[in-house]
């Protein structure tokens, strides 16, 4: 499409019936249907899906045929077998049973300590009035800038000489800690949009900070709480760097994504075990991902087009 | 004392759990308690039993350490001898490292122009048509799999079988070379191909973020630019470029940023698919390896910062354009 003559089409009666939505789906199958168009949407779509499927296919095949055959042979010669994940998540070498309970002990608290703290800390910086409020706010905002990088080194020092190295309280304080200026600066948002009429008639009432914040504020923030919930649960579950670090040496600690990212290093060829393992890392956060979805997609919006 | 640090069994694991947070419940409750008087406590008060904790964190967890890691950057490998910016000549000027660098480079520039072309044109494409929700739920299912996961399954589409009568190809892409006559490849191996192999992984996550973003844009347009455009004959690429584009230039850069942060950052996928051998290491991979495989604290803390110096730009930039969106609004 190059130069189309303006034309000053007559706009049919009809058309001035359809409602905004139907007008806008009108446009869009005579967009979709240029041929090219179609082609390149599609071949986004199956490159997007193929590799993950793929992959749990595979998980499913006994581990000869694995090793023998692209995962591709089963449409012609379907044979499925429960055995690798029998074998990665209760065989000694592996126990993904174990790990799949180190990684929900490790997210919970590290999902409900941030937000906790997060939603007492944007309430203060949105409605009390303190000296230093402005100031405050903008360098909590701007340590968003410090990649986690940068605090490991003297963090894990920190942790061993109080004694704490290689237990839970390292991975829950740490990742508390990481996720508190995000976590502050999206409530806030969120906090800054309930009507100051609300509080303030809370506080005619003769309500305190405390009582408004949980009688009045909590209630109304339920979707910004599940937004960032989700958000912050997806992050410490697919988390390597912070396990890695802080319970990297520990088996009674360490989460399922560092003995995958471990077994595709030693044992790189046994697919069998490899493609169990990753989907076992995988599923929780699917789940999760596809019923929370809706909450998912209003905190990434929130936090990348407001910010 | 040990019961708290040492957890073995799962029960005791799920106990220390509930535990933790129930330790955590109780001393916020008791904070907040103790500034709930209200009109006899001063309001900085009040604010402090609400902000301390979080302040406290941030100023051990991340200030503290930062400026630790800082300082370290200028002494020697175990930290007890200062040498100025011995450890930043040898990142720039070390041939391993300046490969270490260019590679960054190669992520940090293609990663978010992709990424954000890839999720712009397929947002477009699929906006309002039939198929909307399912289109853009397999484009945007990577973003739930860990960086982990996703290293995991490519590595699958990379695999490599020696090319001999008899031995079948098990990795995708592969076979699709031995189908159209061409010797499968080790791809994983060579530099510098195999970093552009990386980068379609870290693609491949990303554009579902992008897509988000750039559709909830697009849908943002008003209808009546979009119906005058039309009316005045505009169409197909034509709409695409210089209406839509235009229209969603703020949401752009916040994507192309955005990304480029996380994928300056990125450490996952090169520690899982190749570990950072055959050439493949970022400023991130390194410092891991310096910093706890090698031991090399000094050097590790002065990648650390060269990281936190090169995310200071990117967002400098995006500061920037949004005070300049604000000022056109």
């Amino acid at each position: 499409m190059t130069t189309t003559t303006p034309v000053m089409a007559p706009v049919p009666v009809d058309e001035r019936r359809l409602t905004r939505a139907e007008r806008r789906a009108v446009a869009a199958r005579t967009k979709f249907s240029s041929p090219a168009a179609s082609v390149i949407a599609l071949l986004i779509a199956v490159l997007w899906t193929v590799p993950t499927l793929g992959l749990l296919i595979t998980s499913f095949r006994p581990e000869l045929d694995i090793r023998r055959s692209g995962w591709w042979s089963v449409f012609t010669d379907p044979t499925f077998t429960l055995d690798n994940y029998n074998e990665v998540l209760y065989g000694g070498g592996t126990n993904f049973a174990s790990l799949f309970v180190n990684s929900l002990v490790i997210t919970l608290p590290a999902v409900v300590i941030p937000i906790t703290l997060a939603l007492l800390a944007a309430y203060a910086f949105a409605w009390i009035d303190f000296p230093g409020r402005n100031i405050l706010f903008v360098a909590v905002f701007a340590l968003q800038v410090v990649p986690i990088q940068v605090t490991l080194i003297p963090l894990l020092t920190l942790y061993v000489d109080t004694g704490l190295a290689g237990s839970f309280w390292t991975i829950w304080l740490s990742h508390s800690i990481f996720a508190l200026p995000l976590a502050v600066f999206l409530l806030h948002n969120f906090m800054k949009e309930i009507p100051a009429s609300l509080v303030e008639a809370a506080r005619m009432d003769g309500a305190g900070h405390v009582k408004i914040f949980f009688q009045v504020l909590l209630p109304l923030l339920t979707p910004a709480i599940a937004a960032f919930s989700v958000f912050q649960f997806l992050w410490v579950w697919n988390d390597l760097l912070v396990a890695l670090t802080f319970a990297g040496g520990a088996p009674d600690v360490v989460p399922l994504t560092v003995r995958v990212a471990e077994l595709a290093g030693t044992r790189g060829s046994d697919w069998y075990l490899l493609a169990a393992g990753a989907f076992v890392s995988i599923v929780l956060p699917l789940v999760v991902f596809l019923s929370l979805q809706r909450y998912f997609v209003r905190g990434l919006l929130a936090g990348s087009v407001k910010g | 004392m040990q019961w708290f640090l040492e957890a073995s069994t799962t029960g005791h694991k799920i106990a220390l759990m509930v535990v933790a947070i129930l330790l955590f419940a109780a001393v916020m409750g008791a904070i907040l308690f103790a500034v709930d008087r209200p009109r006899r406590v001063p309001n900085w008060l009040v604010a402090a039993g609400f902000l301390g904790p979080t302040l406290l964190l941030l100023l051990v967890g991340l200030v503290y350490p930062a400026l630790d890691t800082i300082r370290g950057s200028f002494y020697s490998k175990n930290g007890s001898e200062f040498v100025g910016l011995d450890n930043y000549a040898t990142v720039f000027s070390e041939q391993s490292f300046q490969r270490v660098l260019l590679n960054t480079l190669l992520w940090v520039v293609l990663v978010p122009l992709v990424t954000t072309g890839l999720g712009l044109v397929y947002a477009y494409l699929v906006d309002r048509t039939r198929f909307e929700a399912l289109a853009k739920a397999l484009v945007f299912l990577p973003m739930a799999i860990s960086m982990v996961g996703a290293g995991v399954i490519w590595k699958f589409v990379y695999e490599y079988r020696p090319d001999q009568p008899g031995v079948n190809q098990i990795g995708l892409l592969n076979q699709l070379l031995v189908l159209v006559g061409i010797e499968p490849q080790q791809f994983l191996l060579n530099w510098p191909s195999n970093t552009f192999y990386l980068i379609v992984v870290m693609i491949w996550i990303q554009a579902g973020f992008a897509m988000t973003v750039l559709s909830a844009a697009i849908k943002a347009i008003p209808d009546d630019i979009v119906e005058a455009a039309r009316l005045d004959g505009v169409g197909g690429v034509a709409m695409f470029r210089y209406v839509t584009v235009p229209s969603i230039r703020p949401a752009l850069v916040v994507v192309l940023t955005t990304v480029a942060i996380v994928t300056l950052k990125v450490f996952d996928i090169v520690r899982t698919m190749t570990g950072g051998q055959f050439g493949t290491s970022v400023v991130a991979n390194e410092f891991y390896t310096q910093a706890f495989r090698q031991f090399n604290v000094g050097l590790g803390a002065a990648l650390a910062v060269l990281l936190f110096v090169l995310v200071i730009p990117i967002i400098a930039y995006n500061v920037r354009q949004l005070r300049l969106a604000e000022e056109i609004r």
